[in-house]
């Protein structure tokens, strides 16, 4: 494994003084062997580390937090995922996860699902193509488009935008996985690949503007796809800004206790705090609150970093129930998501901790869509 | 055998000193001493600093008011210094041996001749117990009219401009209870600003610091959860003058355990503020020590990644602080949270090679020292340059720690970059030496008709 | 008429208060006799504390004032100056120590407080007894001695002489420079020395006011702030234990000794190097790759024996290992204490031998990194960014295995025992009490900390003062500090200094011994008990004199003088005797 020996030259690590905060702050260090401060450190010692054997390095959800808390600006998490590629690159890899790149690879997306169903959610909806010229690229997304609970998401953020005169597109069949998963699993070779590709055809459309379902999407087309000149918004960002300028208005009202969690890719990672609570205290006869672990300091879901195709090195102890002991304490009825891998893994651990008859997890557009 | 003899220099021009903290105090004093005259110019009603927060100061464990309030006593009793509080310096032009500087006094709207700091008018001010008391850091309230703490010198109040009803409104209910039952009738709506033009031969640079806003830090919940504080905030919670008078009692909080954090906003180029604070381990260690003293049950853990305990007594006094079971724990923090009532820390024991969750009842965070929201303006006034760290640039970090690159304008204290009170003074004493060899080559004494 | 009494109880914030009823102590007092007034005050040193007194001293007619606080040593100075102000004789003050005698050693409050009381009584006892004494000023010679050449002595020479002071600077070795001289880049900017130092070095030897004299030492000193006559042995160097000696002679061959005259006197004798050997576990002396920090400095600077190029009796250098805390925090050898400025010039070291040898693999053994000055923890970072490993533990010990040197340690972050060969090793050795600092301090009377280093007056409040009126302290004779703290604090003595040289005046302490001529048989026993010289004899009129500026007021002629012909001033066997008899 030629590339084990760079692993200093790859990741900069000697700014590291073990100071532990980010070891102390991993969502994953509290449950499995995975300890980040002693890899760095064991890395500036040897120069190389010999990531074989080590399982607990999939357990990684990638939620950033460990790069957030850095105090002398390391970013551990890069450490992580460079580990991963040279295990990739050896063939070395969960079977789940080698299925789900391999998929993504063929079929665009890392659900073995055929692309030319991608777009079957929208049948019926009045939705356009971007081919046909429009001012909004809204990119769907692998999980909204081919999974029956996310499709109700995407199609709530269709009814959105129809409801504020939105001029929108997708790309339809054509649609490809944003590869942020990917890169995190350490197929940086597929990642370049695809955004070249990605590239190409938001060039061939001319797209101006994208909007997003997923955090995850979104977060890799602002801040990795190189030579993208093109203005990215996550859809909580955009809505927000229908709801302030009126273009949007509410006709109805949700008589509900909402609570909202922060997902880590859109939080954590990209400062957006505001505007998904913003939209949520907008909706007529919401009774917004808050629970205590939010923004900074928001518990993973488990979703990220490659989680949504392999269970971990401890799947039984998950961090989401101990989210909705939260959200019970606060005597929310409904969790308000904004990430699609957020809103699957609760729901999934909702069943398993038999919250589902107390707590509703929806995403919200879900919210909106129902009182617009 | 010669008696040389030399009468107090009459004529000579004296030395600035801007700031009036412990730095400021002890500058003015040694130019005062030496027989040369000190101008002290302080911005806030009375001198004394953050030292007069304070409460027990390492490694001696001596009492902050019992050391400061002589000096405090000496500066304002002293018949070479002249005392400007409330005042600040708004223009410096001129050169080494000749500053012409013009002090804005700040008016109190109280008359310093006929107050006797009886505190009638601030029993009965209106906004009584609706102001957060800055000495007290936010944790007591005081009245448009004050005074910053009992030992205030000068012993004088003050109306708040900014806060008081009268002067913001024209109008306080009928008519203004301060003014009414001041038995001096020492309160004076009508009064001015005053502005003092003053000639020096040197000015000494002493305006010190602010505390780090722990808000910045999002991930402690400070401002969220009320039993999270910083370091300064303890002191006001420990001090015998301070809301509770010493006792450490928050919230109606059984403190059984606390916990410490060392490094807050400091050794943290993320926010911009890569240097290391210098006081934080020391003043950690003895606070400590007083919640030892105070709660011999309590269970005391101090997160740390280094401790600097560099100074003369500092490593025995850490030595001490461990004997008395307090507990060091080498690990960051990266959050607190809330389990039920319980504060819970969430930190890696770097020693163990584990993350853990320590619960607490009170949180301490040992906050770093910043530049003064101010600096900027003293750099622009005085011509002078900020060093990387956004303090004061010395005129050469080794040889010349208290020099600026102006002649004839030095720096003492923390305002040049975080110490603690020993290294304050001896930078304070080391300007004031500069300023007495400026004073001594640009002024004759007509006495003698020598230098 | 008799006494009429004020008596002051101190809360000392909760210093006293915690542990004394303060309350119950000021009410028993106000039932003494000749106790006018009884008050107490949660800082009586502050301005209204002190205003408390001196409205009492006006309003009540008081004569005599007992202040129950901290040791006299803190303020008595401050509540004399309060009396004087109120127009009474400071010296009708007595202070009761009620904390550092009291509230600060005992824990149970009942028995504090009353113990409290009854050094409260005694005080007011003794005040009944006092008597006012006369203070006087002595003139101040317009000229400074400062022991020393490095860069604390040399700064403040400079200063004082910039000031337009005579300053007499004394320096041991051949020429002024002191360790500094002996060291390559500082840290944190990594400057030359040489260039830095040769400025100083210059701006000293050319200074009009400045009389240098190196190759000499002080070997007497008497007189008292503003009148110091010195005696100074210039010429060659002597061996250490003629150095010791009391010799005023000076027999030796081009010897000379100069007679100085004055005001103040400033101490910046420095350190000594930590001895490595005193640490067997590192081998230092037995091999030869094992180096102390200062011999690295050597090995390092293009003007040291090598040129400038690290190596060990010409093996190349592959692996460079640091060791920190040789010598410092180490309760077992005695020196408890941190030597300050080692993490820092380990870690400018380590950055040196990066820039020397670029693929060397450099490793530094720490426990706590101390990297607290301005541009420190910056210069930290630099240096683990140039790929300095920093791995923490507490090295144990070095030992060979073949021709290669090994440093075994705990990694206390991986919690394992490892092993790292080494070519070279680095001991971060740290600063000592020089060892021929007893000859100066029993000169000076200087008194020493617990760490060794001399003893300045208060931590805070005189941080470069001694007891000794018109003796300071700067650099690290005081305590170990790099050279930024240094110049500080030799500016901070000169600034003290400068204050009884441009008063030209400064108030004697009034508390001597007094004499009784007519009891006085001019034994001379008092002579032989005084310490100071304070005492002659009157061979016209056959009886002892006190010099009454000398003079310590220490009581040891009282004690020796079979005749009971001497009281010493405010402490007299009456007073003493009243205090004793109130407190049992």
């Amino acid at each position: 494994m030629e590339t084990e020996q760079s692993i200093l030259e790859r990741c900069d690590l000697w700014g590291c003084i073990q100071c532990g905060k980010c070891t102390g702050g991993c969502p994953m260090a509290f449950k499995t062997t995975l300890n980040i401060r002693r890899l760095i450190y064991e890395a500036l010692i040897e120069g190389a580390v010999d990531p074989s054997g080590m399982e607990e390095l999939w357990d990684c959800t990638t939620c950033g937090t460990c790069v957030l808390r850095c105090p002398k600006e390391v970013e551990p998490a890069d450490m992580i995922v460079a580990l991963r590629t040279v295990l990739v690159d050896g063939g070395v890899i969960p079977p789940t996860i080698r299925d789900a790149l391999t998929s993504v690879f063929r079929y665009g997306n890392p659900s073995l699902m055929p692309p030319d169903e991608r777009a079957d959610w929208a049948e019926g909806l009045g939705v356009k193509n971007i081919a046909d010229g429009a001012d909004v690229l809204y990119f769907v997304g692998c999980i909204p488009s081919y999974d029956d609970r996310a499709q109700k998401v995407a199609k709530a953020l269709v009814k959105v935008f129809q409801k504020a005169d939105v001029d929108f597109g997708i790309l339809g069949v054509e649609e490809k996985c944003c590869c942020n998963e990917v890169r995190r699993v350490g197929e940086e070779g597929l990642f370049e690949y695809m955004v070249e590709e990605q590239l190409e055809l938001f060039g061939k459309y001319n797209v101006q503007r994208i909007v997003t379902t997923s955090p995850h999407c979104y977060n890799t087309f602002k801040n990795e796809y190189e030579g993208l000149d093109i203005e990215v918004r996550h859809y909580t960002q955009f809505v927000a800004e229908l709801v302030k300028e009126g273009k949007l208005t509410f006709s109805g009202e949700l008589d509900k206790v909402v609570t909202y969690h922060d997902p880590c890719f859109l939080g954590k990672q990209n400062d957006i705090f505001d505007e998904p609570r913003e939209i949520i205290q907008s909706i007529p006869g919401v009774e917004f609150r808050e629970m205590d672990r939010i923004r900074d300091r928001s518990l993973c879901c488990e979703g990220g970093g490659g989680r949504m195709w392999w269970e971990g090195t401890n799947p039984e102890d998950r961090l989401a129930t101990s989210r909705f002991e939260e959200v019970l304490s606060v005597g929310a009825d409904i969790m308000a998501v904004a990430c699609p891998f957020c809103l699957l893994t609760f729901e999934l651990a909702a069943k398993a901790g038999g919250y589902e008859e107390r707590v509703q997890v929806l995403d919200i557009l879900e919210l909106v869509a129902e009182v617009i | 055998m010669v008696l040389y003899h030399r009468t107090l220099r009459e004529h000579m021009a004296g030395t600035l000193v801007i700031g009036a903290g412990i730095a400021g105090m002890q500058a003015a004093l040694d130019v005062a001493d030496a027989g040369f005259k000190a101008y002290l110019v302080e911005k806030e009603p009375s001198i004394g600093g953050r030292m007069a927060q304070l409460d027990e100061t390492f490694p001696t464990l001596d009492c902050s008011s019992c050391i400061l309030t002589p000096k405090m006593v000496s500066v304002g009793g002293h018949p070479n210094i002249e005392l400007l509080t409330y005042s600040e310096v708004i223009e410096v032009e001129g050169n080494a041996g000749h500053f012409e500087v013009k002090v804005r006094k700040k008016p109190r709207y109280i008359d310093v001749m006929k107050c006797t700091a009886c505190g009638i008018c601030a029993e009965n001010c209106r906004l009584n117990g609706r102001i957060d008391s800055e000495f007290n850091v936010g944790m007591g309230k005081r009245g448009a009219a004050y005074v910053p703490f009992p030992q205030a010198v000068p012993l004088k109040y003050t109306i708040d401009a900014k806060r008081c009803l009268m002067i913001q409104r024209g109008k306080c209910g009928k008519s203004p209870p301060c003014r009414d039952a001041c038995p001096a009738d020492a309160i004076d709506f009508e009064q001015q600003e005053e502005i003092v033009e003053l000639e020096v031969a040197a000015i000494v640079v002493a305006t010190g610091f602010d505390p780090f806003d722990a808000h910045l830090k999002p991930e402690y919940g400070y401002g969220i959860y009320d039993n999270v504080i910083t370091g300064l905030q303890f002191e006001r919670l420990s001090s015998a003058s301070g809301p509770t008078f010493g006792e450490l009692k928050l919230n109606d909080t059984n403190i059984e355990d606390v916990v410490f954090i060392q490094c807050v906003g400091s050794r943290d180029r993320n926010l911009g503020n890569p240097y290391c604070s210098r006081v934080c381990c020391m003043y950690t260690a003895k606070q400590a020590h007083l919640v030892r003293e105070k709660l011999p049950d309590a269970q005391i853990s101090v997160f740390y990644t280094d401790i600097r305990a560099f100074g003369k007594g500092f490593e025995e006094f850490y030595d001490r602080v461990r004997e008395e079971r307090v507990r060091y724990r080498r690990g960051n923090p990266s959050e607190i949270y809330k389990r039920g009532d319980r504060l819970v820390v969430s930190a890696e024991d770097t020693l163990l090679g584990k993350p853990v969750e320590v619960e607490a009842d009170l949180v301490v965070l040992a906050v770093g020292l910043v530049p003064r929201e101010d600096a900027q303006a003293v750099v622009g006034l005085l011509g002078l340059s900020r060093s990387e760290d956004g303090f004061l640039k010395e005129a050469h970090a080794k040889l010349q720690p208290t020099d600026t690159e102006v002649e004839g304008i030095f720096l003492a204290g923390c305002c040049q970059g975080p110490k603690d009170i020993p290294d304050a003074v001896a930078q304070a004493k080391a300007s004031a030496a500069s300023a007495i060899v400026i004073m001594s080559q640009f002024t004759k004494n007509p006495a003698s008709g020598e230098d | 008429m008799p006494p009429k009494i004020g008596v002051y109880v101190c809360h000392c914030g909760t210093n006293i208060a915690h542990t004394v009823d303060v309350e119950e102590v000021t009410r028993a007092a106000g039932g003494l006799p000749n106790v006018a007034i009884a008050r107490d005050y949660i800082y009586m040193c502050s301005d209204p504390g002190q205003q408390l007194i001196q409205d009492d001293i006006r309003e009540l007619g008081l004569d005599r004032v007992v202040v129950a606080s901290c040791s006299p040593r803190m303020h008595e100075l401050t509540f004399r100056a309060v009396l004087r102000d109120a127009d009474i004789n400071p010296y009708y003050l007595q202070i009761a120590n009620i904390r550092e005698q009291c509230s600060w050693v005992h824990t149970e409050r009942a028995r504090a407080t009353e113990k409290a009381k009854g050094v409260v009584s005694a005080a007011v006892s003794r005040a009944c007894l006092l008597e006012p004494l006369e203070e006087r000023d002595a003139q101040v010679t317009p000229a400074a001695l400062v022991i020393g050449g490095g860069i604390a002595g040399m700064q403040t020479a400079l200063t004082i002489a910039d000031a337009g002071y005579v300053v007499h600077l004394v320096e041991k070795g051949p020429s002024i420079g002191g360790h500094v001289a002996e060291l390559g880049r500082t840290f944190p900017t990594l400057e030359d020395v040489g260039p830095l130092l040769g400025g100083v070095i210059q701006s000293v030897e050319t200074h009009p006011n400045i009389e240098l004299f190196t190759n000499s030492q002080v070997v007497e000193v008497e007189g008292f702030i503003g009148n110091f006559e010195v005696k100074v042995r210039r010429g060659a160097a002597n061996s250490r234990e003629e150095a010791a000696s009391d010799d005023v002679a000076g027999s030796q061959q081009g010897e000379e000794i100069r007679d100085l005259s004055v005001g103040a006197i400033v101490v910046a004798t420095g350190f000594d190097i930590f001895d490595a050997a005193l640490k067997p576990e590192f081998a230092y002396g037995l091999y030869d790759g094992v180096i102390t920090g200062l011999e690295l400095e050597r090995l390092s600077s293009s003007s040291g024996p090598t040129g400038g190029k690290i190596s060990v009796a010409d093996r190349e250098i592959r692996d460079v290992v640091f060791i920190h805390c040789v010598g410092s925090r180490d309760r077992n050898l005695g020196n408890p204490y941190c030597s300050r400025i080692c993490c820092m010039y380990t870690a400018k070291q380590a950055h040196v031998v990066r820039e020397k040898l670029p693929d060397a693999r450099i490793t530094v053994f720490y426990i706590d990194m101390r990297a607290f000055g301005k541009g420190f923890e910056e210069f930290y970072d630099r240096v683990r960014e140039e790929r300095v490993l920093y791995r923490r533990g507490n090295a144990s010990e070095i030992y060979k295995r073949g021709d290669r040197l090994v440093v075994r340690a705990e990694d206390t972050l991986l919690s394992k025992p490892v092993e790292v060969e080494a070519d070279l090793v680095v001991l971060a050795t740290g600063l000592v009490p020089r060892s021929d600092g007893d000859q100066i301090a029993s000169l000076l009377k200087l008194s020493r900390s617990a760490d060794g280093f001399f003893m300045e007056l208060h931590p805070k409040l005189r941080p470069v003062d001694t007891a000794t009126d018109g003796v300071y302290l700067a650099g690290c004779c005081q305590s170990p500090k790099d050279i930024a703290d240094t110049v500080a604090q030799a500016k901070a003595a000169a600034s003290s200094a400068l204050i009884p040289l441009s008063l030209g005046k400064v108030r004697v302490e009034s508390v001597a011994c007094a004499i009784d001529p007519l009891l006085c048989s001019g034994c001379g026993l008092c002579a032989d008990a005084c310490i100071y010289g304070a005492l002659n004899l009157d061979e016209r009129r056959g009886v002892m004199t006190a010099n009454q500026v000398i003079c310590k007021g220490c009581g040891a002629c009282a004690t020796a003088c079979p005749s009971g012909a001497i009281v010493v001033k405010h402490f007299t066997l009456d007073q003493i005797l009243a205090e004793v008899e109130a407190a049992i």
